[in-house]
């Protein structure tokens, strides 16, 4: 913007609405948006056209615009941008925003509106997006005056990556973006918002509380979450200091996987629905528990009235709404993961009192037995692929290879196997749609991820089902060149659908059964990648091996056991004590109670 | 916290911008997670400084209270919640329209129990009147109950504003 106005008025208005919006963005450091045209938002299209300092992916549908942004976030940890039109644009956003909302993903959204003297009118293209986005994101905007513009752009992403992270919403009348708008600067950092103004520091009170409890706890656990994530990599090192010093057993939720190195003896692994055996009883037996950035959600607790019986709580979260919220807690730390961490790090030395180490022994001893079922034992005979084995066999590939890894996953059995048998060092390399559930998550969040890292690998580890709900991004990555892989469990089922209904529903497998699937081979090809197919078990390594070897977007349709269910499994309306361990297990279907089937 | 499971009353007084949306933000949000709302009022405040002051009357668990106030707090445009059943004393007043009709003895009689709880006489009709009271909502219920049977007509309520009792103001 070469803005030397030869007028003496101050703060000349040299740029458009659209140019505004772009220089705010590049002042908040952006570097891609993901996105798709349409009348409303042209502008600003147009003012992407004449710069070059922000790069805009072309999606082939605005969910996956939305998903592609939360990959780049979770993936590094900056704030996803998206730009999408007015109406549909907007409608076709809102399962990728709602998405983000309940993972805690930071995402900015920018919506186009038709102009502001039309809105209310049903004008072409309209749609009340801050009306059906308000329950769908944490914050939202309707800009009304270009004063307001770039204040507002930058407020977004302030409220978008501060406090528990969120998507935010910025609706933008087509008159707006035309009309001539003044520019300011971001607010400096440490000057606090009017009205929201999030606790990131902890109560050290209250962090002494929790450290007096956990010194004198003989059966502790350390169960974290994706808040922890949130707060970043040195987060994650804290808390892995944090374990080791105390010597604690710790889980991780579905969210949370890679804060704590899956490789260290201290890790019990998953917790919840499908979490181990160990896990779940050691949630079950505990007699203090510290809660790390998870929501104590109903995929973890089970049976609310049973869960953790015997134990006093501690609950850090950033959030204070999600304390007390599903279970009540003896001690509340309100704040950020890492900074709580480094607190209860420097209160564990200051505290004189020595942990009890004989009955954390014991406790150990207890939990080793525990392990020593092997719950995600499985048998792979025969020529046909066991599904877990497909998993187990392309992490321990990938790690032989000591490729930079991330996966991404759909949602289903699948994803549940993904989670219990690839194991993760490290934070951010794990993608997952873990509160919504939504499936095509997966293969736009790869694209993203791989826009933000692209010497990495990065695998989507699909079904053959979810795969079909985003497939047309393989025409984005075959545009960019994006090199991610699909990997397909192809059971021929919704696995997670059919195997409710063989627990729950007397196997009347009800619109479960994937039929008239795509040639996948042939797919990837029409999409200008590559197709492989796995059909036997003795094809499974060599088409990992070339999968990953590919320079390209490469499909690998992995033909598993269309019988296999996921084990263990905490049935709904169940405690943690009363897991199914495996399809051998008598009883199955009489373990759900009535009050269990009504629980999704 | 207590382990209750009883349900209480709370009036919850909440500051907010003064901006479009944020009335929708506070009614969605306890549609969207099943609070109760027994009344709700809203109005500018202070011009100045662009804020509204939300009053909500809600019932529930002392649980599900602390969530519905930890829940408005986070909401960004929210300045302060402030839970005036839990702080202390705190006074409860509402307006009431309420429209009589009826003739003859009915009419002296709804003039003297409109006297007992000093209700005004805002419009008259040969045939109606029209109370305004003020009061807490029990005052209004009590009134309403005995016009019944005299001829009551139509009522229209404000719903509660409430303010702690003493020095201390609700500072956003």
């Amino acid at each position: 913007m070469s803005a030397t106005s030869q007028h003496a008025e101050p703060a000349a208005l040299t740029m458009s609405g659209a140019e505004v919006v772009l220089r705010a963005l590049k002042d908040q450091g952006v570097e891609v948006i993901f996105g798709y045209p349409g009348g409303a938002v042209l502008p600003i299209y147009d003012a992407i056209f004449q710069q070059n300092a922000i790069r805009h992916i072309l999606v082939r549908h605005e969910q996956a615009a939305v998903h592609a942004a939360e990959g780049y976030a979770r993936s590094t940890g900056k704030v996803g941008v998206v730009l999408v039109t007015s109406g549909p644009g907007a409608t076709n956003a809102v399962t990728g925003l709602v998405d983000a909302l309940m993972d805690s993903i930071p995402v900015v959204c920018l919506t186009g509106q038709v102009p502001t003297h039309l809105i209310g009118n049903d004008a072409f293209q309209e749609a009340d997006t801050t009306g059906i986005t308000r329950p769908a994101t944490k914050h939202n905007y309707l800009v009304k005056k270009s004063g307001d513009l770039a204040r507002v752009v930058h407020e977004a992403f302030h409220v978008a990556r501060s406090g528990r992270p969120g998507p935010v919403v910025i609706d933008l009348p087509k008159d707006i973006l035309i009309t001539k708008a003044p520019y300011v600067e971001a607010p400096p950092a440490d000057q606090p918002h009017r009205s929201y103004r999030p606790q990131v520091e902890p109560d050290m009170a209250q962090v002494r509380k929790a450290v007096a409890l956990l010194k004198a706890a003989k059966k502790p656990v350390i169960y974290t979450g994706g808040g922890v994530i949130n707060a970043g990599p040195q987060a994650s090192e804290l808390l892995t200091k944090f374990v080791r010093m105390t010597g604690f057993p710790c889980t991780n939720t579905l969210m949370g996987l890679g804060a704590f190195p899956h490789s260290d003896p201290q890790f019990l692994g998953m917790l919840g629905m499908h979490g181990t055996y160990e896990a779940n009883l050691v949630m079950h037996g505990c007699d203090v528990m510290l809660n790390i950035g998870a929501r104590f959600d109903d995929r973890v607790t089970g049976k609310l009235s049973h869960f953790a019986p015997t134990s006093k709580k501690i609950h850090c979260d950033i959030d204070p709404s999600s304390i007390n919220k599903n279970v009540k807690v003896d001690v509340p730390i309100v704040g950020d993961a890492g900074r709580i961490i480094a607190a209860l790090i420097e209160a564990w030395k200051e505290d004189a009192t020595q942990p009890d180490r004989e009955a954390l022994a014991a406790w150990w001893r207890q939990i080793d037995q525990w392990r020593g079922r092997d719950c995600l034992r499985y048998t792979q005979k025969g020529s046909i692929i066991k599904p877990q084995h497909a998993v187990k066999r392309l992490f321990e590939i990938t790690k032989e290879l000591g490729k930079e890894t991330f996966i991404t996953t759909e949602v289903g059995q699948h994803q549940m196997w993904a989670a219990q048998y690839f194991g993760f060092e490290k934070p951010n390399r794990w993608m997952t749609s873990g509160g919504l559930g939504t499936m095509g998550y997966g293969l736009p969040a790869a694209m993203g991820v791989q826009i933000a890292h692209p010497d990495a690998l990065v695998i989507d580890i699909a079904g053959e089902a979810s795969i079909l709900m985003n497939i047309q991004e393989m025409s984005t990555l075959a545009q960019y060149r994006l090199p991610v892989k699909v990997f397909i469990l192809n059971n021929e089922y919704m696995g997670m659908v059919r195997q409710w209904q063989e627990l729950l529903h007397g196997g009347r497998y009800s619109e479960s059964y994937s039929a008239a699937l795509p040639d996948f081979v042939k797919l990837a090809e029409s999409f200008h990648g590559v197709g492989m197919r796995a059909e036997t078990a003795d094809d499974l390594d060599r088409v990992i091996r070339e999968m990953i070897a590919i320079d390209r977007p490469v499909i690998a349709d992995i033909v598993v056991d269309q019988k296999e269910n996921c084990f263990p499994m905490i049935p709904s309306g169940a405690a943690h004590n009363e897991m199914i361990l495996g399809p051998d297990q008598e009883g199955n279907a009489a373990m759900v109670t009535d009050e269990g089937k009504v629980l999704v | 916290m207590s382990d209750s499971n009883e349900m209480r009353a709370a009036t919850i007084a909440v500051l907010v911008e003064n901006e479009a949306g944020v009335l929708a933000r506070v009614i969605g949000l306890f549609s969207g997670r099943g609070y109760n709302i027994e009344s709700l009022t809203v109005a500018a405040v202070d011009e100045a400084r662009r804020l509204s002051r939300i009053t909500i009357v809600t019932t529930g668990t002392e649980m599900v209270i602390e969530q519905i106030k930890a829940q408005l707090d986070r909401l960004v445009p929210v300045h302060k919640v402030s839970d005036l059943t839990l702080d202390g004393p705190h006074l409860t007043r509402e307006l009431a329209l309420i429209k009589v009709v009826g003739k003859g003895e009915h009419r002296v009689e709804a003039l003297r129990l409109a006297d007992a709880f000093r209700a005004r006489v805002v419009d008259a009709t040969t045939e109606s009147f029209i109370f305004e009271m003020t009061g807490n909502a029990e005052k209004i219920d009590a009134f309403c109950a005995l016009m019944r049977p005299i001829g009551l007509a139509e009522v229209s309520r404000t719903g509660a504003v409430a303010m702690a009792r003493g020095p201390a103001g609700l500072a956003a």
